[in-house]
């Protein structure tokens, strides 16, 4: 497995910012899409829009690549992979421990209403 | 950022449920990934009391979870700090996280509302301050989804 914490500390970090994650919400259901059409609803700047770019690059999150005069953008997913990575593998951990633990409890409940009827004289 | 969220709906009062995840005897009988018994517990559920659970799993690996209590509010809320102490994920050791318990009525039972976060660095920290894990977990999987997509149509 390919995991590496300082990897995932940089994805999440570029994560932290809205604009950067609407990009790649954007990017997540275009197969690729120019810088222009990128912009294109955010009100900021083209120059800034650029600056995210280039952290999403540095990340690994996206790719660019040169069409003539066109620069068309790209996700590239691997690194956000392995940050799911961490949560497949605790869900796997907890999610059947809850469930004992919710039939263990369910368990004592039913003693303790059998035990608390019989107390009452029901 | 990077936390899990579990959701339980428990035909068990509050206080049973509490119970259960707070003393020796309740832990051993739930805890770990697998049908196999607890080797060992210990749990001082009060605010700086220490928990150390010793489980092994269906490969013969021995793992001891441990961390300390941060918060103790009967029935209703637990907070503790989670390390492996042994065994456990290798990627994690030596790092601390962070595990969040809600307690809530609902009818005669409750519903519990698990959450395992990572506090791997000061901006996975952050980020998680700020509440926007579920949006994450959405992109991802919208990302997921585009990416099998995206294979399939190649």
């Amino acid at each position: 497995m390919n995991y590496r914490p300082r990897d995932l500390d940089r994805v999440f970090a570029t994560l932290s910012d809205p604009t950067r994650r609407a990009i790649l919400a954007r990017l997540a259901q275009e197969d690729s899409l120019t810088i222009s059409a990128l912009a294109e609803p955010f009100s900021i700047k083209l120059p800034a829009v650029m600056k995210h770019l280039d952290v999403l690059s540095d990340a690994g999150l996206i790719t660019r690549s040169k069409d003539g005069r066109t620069v068309n953008v790209r996700l590239s997913p691997a690194p956000l992979r392995g940050a799911t990575e961490w949560l497949r593998r605790y869900e796997r951990f907890w999610s059947p421990a809850l469930d004992r633990l919710a039939a263990h409890a369910e368990r004592k409940e039913t003693e303790a209403r059998t035990a608390e009827g019989k107390g009452r004289g029901r | 950022m990077r936390s899990l969220t579990l959701v339980r709906r428990i035909a068990a009062r509050p206080s049973i449920v509490f119970e259960a995840m707070t003393t020796a005897e309740g832990v051993a009988a739930w805890f770990g990934p697998d049908d196999l018994p607890v080797v060992r517990a210990e749990m001082d559920a009060r605010v700086g009391g220490a928990y150390r659970v010793h489980f092994r799993t269906l490969d013969g690996h021995d793992h001891i979870a441990s961390g300390e209590f941060l918060e103790v509010v009967p029935p209703r809320r637990i907070v503790m700090s989670w390390s492996w102490a042994s065994g456990g994920e290798l990627e994690e050791r030596g790092r601390v996280s962070r595990v969040e318990i809600e307690l809530t009525p609902i009818g005669d039972g409750t519903e519990l509302t698990f959450t395992h976060a990572a506090l791997g660095s000061e901006a996975s920290e952050k980020s998680h301050a700020r509440g926007w894990g579920g949006a994450l977990d959405k992109l991802v999987r919208r990302v997921e989804n585009a990416a099998v997509t995206t294979n399939r149509s190649s």
